[in-house]
């Protein structure tokens, strides 16, 4: 939001930085300005820091918005995150070790010009009245305004699918534990939105622990979602949302991938029992349920100590082609997996999803409302879901509010503002982007047909039995001549 | 310029009940915006909602303040304006002439709760006109239009 009333629609950044830089996006001034200051601090503190230096210099702060990274980042750790104001993320994909290449801090944005209605004005005022109502008032929004989406642990658990210990198990003995349910009762302290939204589905915990004698506690207030309770809590057998909550900060500080981090430390922890590894490498025990050999991981990882941790840098796949064990790295195509195992659409889906990631295509809920297995079906659904989205994500329509925001409604929207673009026009600008990914995965050395799948996925039993590398493959070849890749 | 405000009418005659904005429930507050949203797109016709008169804030990432026009029953913003395009309003707050505003900005400098905005394009400020838009778009009723006699 800051960024369209700055005035802008993208931002592309070329080169890169001598010294530690950030960038400051003013309506007409667009600065590079030394961050020395800020290197080596956590995404945390180079954030209060960046909105604090624009300040002092003056600047008409507007509606400001500022993302940055942490230390991860500026040590190319490839799953490095982006932290964007307070509690939101670029996540996946590494974008924080792209800005860190760039010597690029963070980027503050001042949105403070104004945008006068000059179209359809009447249509616009009764469209958002309507969509209003619908996201507030109807049932179609209402997981995210209460439990959040970790209402998924245990839905999802008691339908096998809840990736548990480096996904050795499908269902977690203690979900109830780390439910949704549970961290609201314990820990819930509010619920707030990102800017303009009137959902609210960001959900603040307290993590309070106790540092010294005489009744010393320290408290920290982190936002809490499903991905990240499966990884850092189920995936690695830890069921104290307080131990959970440490390995969220942790991740946080650093400016990490909550996703990837965890999926890394299952593999360690199975790699460590399975002695592929030993202390020598992880320079601390490690075990399934114990949380401080996690924590001294994740450090370890971002210090980059030894060999191990360099290796690790580049993440789980990387890491299993060297030390063994890439049987049981849970990745696809060597992105860390999500937290589903729910069957063969969300098998399929993450390997060919132009990010390998569960939100290209929604693999994950397409297994769970097939009535029979159907080949033809999954692969065709995986298709449209993969072209629609990519209409919604260049809108940057929040994926959550996917079942408000049809195509028609889209469309109804982008006529209020002047744009005129029919359900067809976005099918078309859909496969579009479709093919341009394809094009440009291809162009960087992406071979679909090369998809490989780690052997863990077939040997736990999932939402719809157990899975078989076979039709894994033959669904693959069915994507690749559907889709014409 | 003091001059012009000893001659204007004082107030507006008692016609209904009047109402003024509160936001006294802002523990509850999100900090979704929707209701600077609403009043830059239906008060002020802008998508932007940096042409609202209500504004939210956000203190220590997690604590929601709101600043907005308290509704003065003798507002300094009124007895600084020298043309009359600010008069006080019946139950507290003003009313806004456009057409009577000159863009001195002296209302800006007066109001003590420093909430009126300045919308350096058109050099005119940005004033809450107590209509109570912003409350029918809070989706936890945190605000609300309070009855003054």
């Amino acid at each position: 939001m800051a960024m369209k009333f700055s005035g802008y629609d993208a931002i592309l950044i070329h080169g890169h930085a001598q010294v530690p830089t950030y960038l400051s996006i003013q309506p007409h001034k667009i600065e590079f300005k030394n961050a020395e200051a800020l290197r080596g601090l956590s995404a945390e503190e180079t954030g209060r820091l960046l909105s604090q230096m624009e300040e002092d210099a003056g600047i008409d702060l507007g509606i400001m918005s500022n993302i940055r990274i942490g230390q991860a980042g500026e040590r190319l750790i490839r799953y490095a995150s982006v932290v964007v104001d307070t509690y939101r993320h670029f996540g996946r994909l590494g974008m924080g070790a792209v800005m860190g290449s760039k010597n690029l801090k963070g980027i503050v944005v001042h949105g403070n010009q104004f945008y006068p209605i000059k179209e359809n004005k009447k249509e616009y005022q009764k469209l958002y009245r309507d969509l209003y109502k619908r996201i507030t008032e109807t049932e179609v929004m209402e997981k995210y305004h209460t439990l959040g989406t970790p209402a998924n642990i245990l839905s999802l658990n008691a339908m096998k699918a809840l990736p548990t210990r480096n996904l050795q198990q499908a269902q977690f003995e203690e979900a109830e534990n780390i439910s949704g349910e549970n961290f609201a009762k314990i820990t819930l302290i509010r619920k707030i939105a990102c800017s303009g939204c009137p959902i609210g589905c960001i959900h603040l915990g307290l993590h309070r622990r106790q540092f010294s004698d005489g009744y010393d506690f320290e408290s920290t207030v982190l936002s809490y979602d499903y991905e990240l309770i499966f990884a850092l809590g189920s995936f690695l057998g830890l069921s104290d949302p307080n131990d959970i909550y440490a390995l969220i900060e942790r991740v946080e500080l650093h400016g990490l991938d909550a996703m990837s981090t965890g999926v890394i430390l299952g593999w360690i922890a199975e790699a460590y029992e399975k002695k592929l590894i030993s202390e020598k490498e992880t320079e601390t025990p490690v075990a399934f349920g114990e949380k401080d050999g996690f924590l001294k991981i994740i450090s370890g990882i971002v210090e980059q100590s030894n060999e191990f941790y360099k290796t690790l840098a580049s993440g789980s796949y990387a890491a299993a082609q060297k030390y063994g064990g890439v049987d049981f790295a849970m990745n696809y195509c060597k992105n860390e997996m999500a937290g589903y195992h729910t069957g063969y659409a969300n098998l399929l889906g993450m390997a060919v999803g132009a990010r390998h990631s569960h939100l290209d295509n929604a693999g994950y809920s397409i297994d769970q409302g097939l009535s029979e297995f159907d080949k033809e079906k999954i692969v065709d659904m995986l298709l449209e879901e993969e072209k629609e989205r990519n209409v919604l994500n260049c809108l940057v329509i929040c994926l959550f509010s996917r079942k408000i925001y049809d195509m028609k409604t889209v469309s109804e929207c982008l006529n209020a503002v002047g744009i005129s673009m029919s359900v067809e026009d976005l099918k078309t600008l859909g496969e579009k982007i479709f093919n341009l990914k394809v094009a440009i995965k291809k162009k960087m050395g992406f071979n679909y047909k090369k998809i490989t799948f780690p052997k863990r996925f077939f040997e736990t039993e999932c939402l719809n039995g157990k899975l078989h590398e076979q039709m894994a493959h033959e669904l693959l070849d069915l994507y690749i001549e559907k889709a014409g890749i | 310029m003091q001059a012009s405000h000893l001659t204007k009418p004082k107030q507006e005659p008692i016609s209904k009940k009047y109402k003024v904005l509160k936001a006294d429930d802002m523990n509850k507050c999100i900090g979704c915006y929707s209701c600077m949203l609403a009043c830059a797109r239906i008060v002020h016709g802008d998508y932007s909602p940096n042409k609202s008169a209500i504004q939210i804030e956000t203190r220590d990432g997690h604590k929601m303040v709101a600043n907005i026009c308290r509704g003065c029953f003798d507002p300094p913003c009124a007895d600084a304006c020298p043309t009359d395009a600010l008069l006080p309003r019946t139950g507290g707050g003003v009313r806004y002439h456009a057409d009577q505003c000159m863009g001195c900005g002296n209302c800006v400098k007066a109001c003590s709760a420093q909430v009126i905005r300045w919308n350096s394009e058109e050099k005119r400020p940005i004033v809450c006109i107590q209509c109570g838009t912003c409350t029918q778009f809070c989706p936890h009723n945190v605000l609300s239009m309070e009855v003054r006699e």
